[in-house]
């Protein structure tokens, strides 16, 4: 196995970790956590692929990393904005409780 | 005959190095240079200690420690043999996993900030082109220690210190890094090796320092403001407060973890204040252009000791801000100073050499600190001083 | 696959495993953290310095710090009582089980995959610099705007509302 494949592999496991606990989890929170997880998976794979790949002095790997950090901050703190703001008003984080529209 | 005693270190670790076979050739030099780094250092912390505690002292008209040695000097071998001896006290209800690991995370990266300095002349542990970018992001891991030690302990006012602390270390991180994001465009490198070599020369008798242009003394002056607020000292210790809050986030701490917090403290200060020697003050370059015979890592440590000497004295003559205060201060008035600062710098790039740069940029300078300071200030004016002896 | 990414990988599965599934959240959040760290230790290794020292930065310096003063804003700090996992936890993990397997066949079965790398490239923090300044400077200036935007927005949501 090829280190560019065991790379991928890594990421590809981080993702499927990320997304089963973005599925299965109560809290609201632990829900970011595992689209953060998500986020950081792709971002491994694009590094990979621009080490491994054709042509890595076009820097187009590692630029569309440090957006992608951004972006993930930046949702990151809106996300658990609304949170905070859901919380203030159901009193829960639980995502299971929060069924209906009327508020 | 001073340009060997300036490559003392590097021919002596040149020479160890050569022992080893080839292939562990590398490993062996990183190995001499941790070393050297570890045994240095907590010793400057000892001597650092035992100078605080009799400054304060004789600034606060009283004698520091005197009892242990002459004059006092053997009291870091006190408290280090009473950290050593003294029972490790863990609460019950408290989460011992990451009440044990706090320590060590706060310590770990205070080390390996230290790391890319340039403490002489090719005398930097670790020569990476981006060293600067790795000292702020070790740094930042400094924060989740601080969190972890205060929440552990499951105790209401460790937690309120640590929240504060965060936040304290949060808010100053910003103006921190825009005031060496000056230097950094000026120079145009993010490696601390770079940056001293672009201080090196001297025209007349003074050096190129950037402390000596008026948009490096006031980078210096918020860098310094920012470093005092990211070490938790004085005026800005309200997280460790010793009237407010006990002892903020390492209450529940005794014995050898609390001499980890103290020493990781300090091994931050003596960071961050090799950070602003390098960035400002030229590193290990001399002052005079006749003083070139001293060797250079006596001048970054001669640097080293005044900056520590101008906190200890900061820390004892200032009464403490008040957290609300301390935001307000870093928000409101340190950022919108960095940001004016970075323009004034590119300013001073592009006008050419002479009185009329130095005239413009003092007045850009110098101008929105008094115009943010009054409107800021509105309204809320000092009542007169009065002052009462003890007779 | 040398032993240190053997080892990094290891240490990034374990702890994204645990923030997945331990029961208290701050310990969730700082297994999270370690996640971001020894993929920070994946990046250098592949010779992406600046990302790597970035992700230090922005995510172990600002993204863990937030998701543990969210957690603390929400009582997250007790124990919870109940089931931890949601009432359809077999189907989510079927879904995350088969996204992984078919990823995992595209991977091996993939002539992307036997691709090595030319002779190790360096670069500076300069040339990414200069990209991001020329060829990359209007997304550059999109994320500024939308990191303010999130910055005041953040703000706006979770401000307390005043009772009228």
């Amino acid at each position: 196995m090829t280190p560019l494949a065991g790379y991928l592999l890594l990421s590809s496991f981080l993702f499927a970790i990320g997304l089963a606990g973005a599925l299965t989890r109560r809290n609201g929170i632990l829900v970011l956590i595992g689209i953060e997880l998500m986020l950081n998976a792709a971002n491994l794979n694009f590094i990979a692929f621009w080490r491994f790949g054709p042509n890595p002095e076009m820097l187009k790997g590692i630029i569309f990393v440090l957006f992608s950090i951004g972006v993930a901050a930046a949702e990151a703190a809106v996300g658990l904005a609304l949170i905070i703001a859901i919380y203030r008003h159901y009193r829960t984080t639980n995502v299971e409780k929060m069924n209906s529209m009327k508020g | 005959m001073s340009d060997t005693l300036d490559q003392l270190f590097v021919n002596l670790k040149a020479w160890l190095v050569g022992f080893a076979p080839l292939e562990w050739q590398s490993l062996i030099s990183a190995i001499i240079s941790v070393a050297a780094l570890l045994a240095v250092f907590p010793g400057l912390f000892a001597v650092t200690t035992i100078l605080e505690r009799k400054g304060l002292g004789r600034i606060q008209n009283r004698y520091g420690p005197n009892r242990v040695g002459p004059f006092g000097i053997l009291q870091p071998v006190a408290d280090g043999l009473k950290a050593m001896t003294k029972e490790d006290i863990v609460p019950r209800a408290a989460d011992h996993v990451v009440h044990f690991i706090a320590p060590l995370v706060l310590v770990i990266p205070a080390f390996l900030a230290l790391a890319v300095l340039p403490i002489g002349r090719g005398m930097a542990a670790i020569d990476i082109d981006a060293g600067i970018l790795f000292f702020f992001a070790v740094g930042a891991a400094t924060e989740l220690a601080v969190f972890m030690a205060g929440w552990s302990s499951r105790n209401k006012y460790s937690l309120l210190g640590a929240m504060r602390a965060i936040a304290q270390m949060i808010s100053y991180e910003v103006p921190l890094i825009l005031s060496s994001v000056t230097v950094i465009m000026f120079v145009g490198s993010l490696s601390p090796v770079r940056i001293v070599y672009a201080q090196t020369g001297y025209s007349g008798i003074l050096p190129h320092w950037f402390l000596l242009t008026p948009w490096g003394l006031a980078g210096f002056i918020l860098f310094m403001i920012s470093a005092t607020a990211e070490s938790n000292r004085s005026p800005f210790d309200l997280p460790e407060g010793e009237s407010e809050i006990i002892a903020g986030y390492y209450i529940e701490y005794s014995g050898f973890k609390f001499a980890l917090f103290f020493l990781g403290e300090y091994i931050g200060m003596f960071a961050i204040c090799g950070l602003g020697i390098t960035l400002f003050l030229g590193g290990w370059t001399a002052p005079l252009s006749f003083l070139t015979g001293i060797p250079s890592y006596l001048w970054f440590f001669l640097k080293l000791f005044s900056l520590v000497a101008l906190l200890i004295w900061v820390r004892g003559t200032l009464p403490r801000l008040r957290m609300d205060q301390l935001m307000n201060f870093a928000w409101k008035f340190m950022l919108p100073m960095a940001l004016i600062n970075i323009g004034v710098a590119a300013t001073w790039h592009f006008m050419e050499p002479g009185l009329i740069r130095w005239l413009i940029c003092s007045l850009l300078v110098v101008g929105p600190y008094f115009g943010l300071g009054r409107g800021l200030a509105q309204g809320k004016h000092l009542a007169k001083r009065t002052y009462q002896y003890a007779e | 696959m040398s032993a240190s990414f053997i080892i990094l990988a290891a240490i990034t599965i374990a702890s994204a495993v645990a923030a997945m599934t331990l029961r208290h959240l701050v310990h969730c959040a700082l297994a999270l953290a370690i996640t971001f760290a020894g993929l920070a230790a994946l990046y250098l290794q592949l010779d992406a310095q600046f990302v790597g020292f970035a992700q230090v930065l922005v995510y172990v310096g600002a993204v863990a710090i937030l998701i543990v003063f969210a957690i603390l804003l929400t009582r997250g700090s007790e124990a919870p009582q109940q089931s931890i996992f949601s009432s359809s936890w077999a189907v989510g993990g079927i879904i995350a089980a088969a996204v992984f397997a078919v990823l995992a066949v595209m991977i091996r079965k993939s002539r992307l995959s036997e691709l090595v790398a030319p002779a190790g490239t360096t670069t500076t923090v300069r040339e990414i610099g200069d990209r991001l300044m020329t060829t990359y400077i209007l997304p550059l200036e999109v994320v500024g705007l939308l990191l303010t935007a999130a910055l005041i927005g953040a703000v706006i949501i979770a401000m307390k509302e005043e009772p009228k």
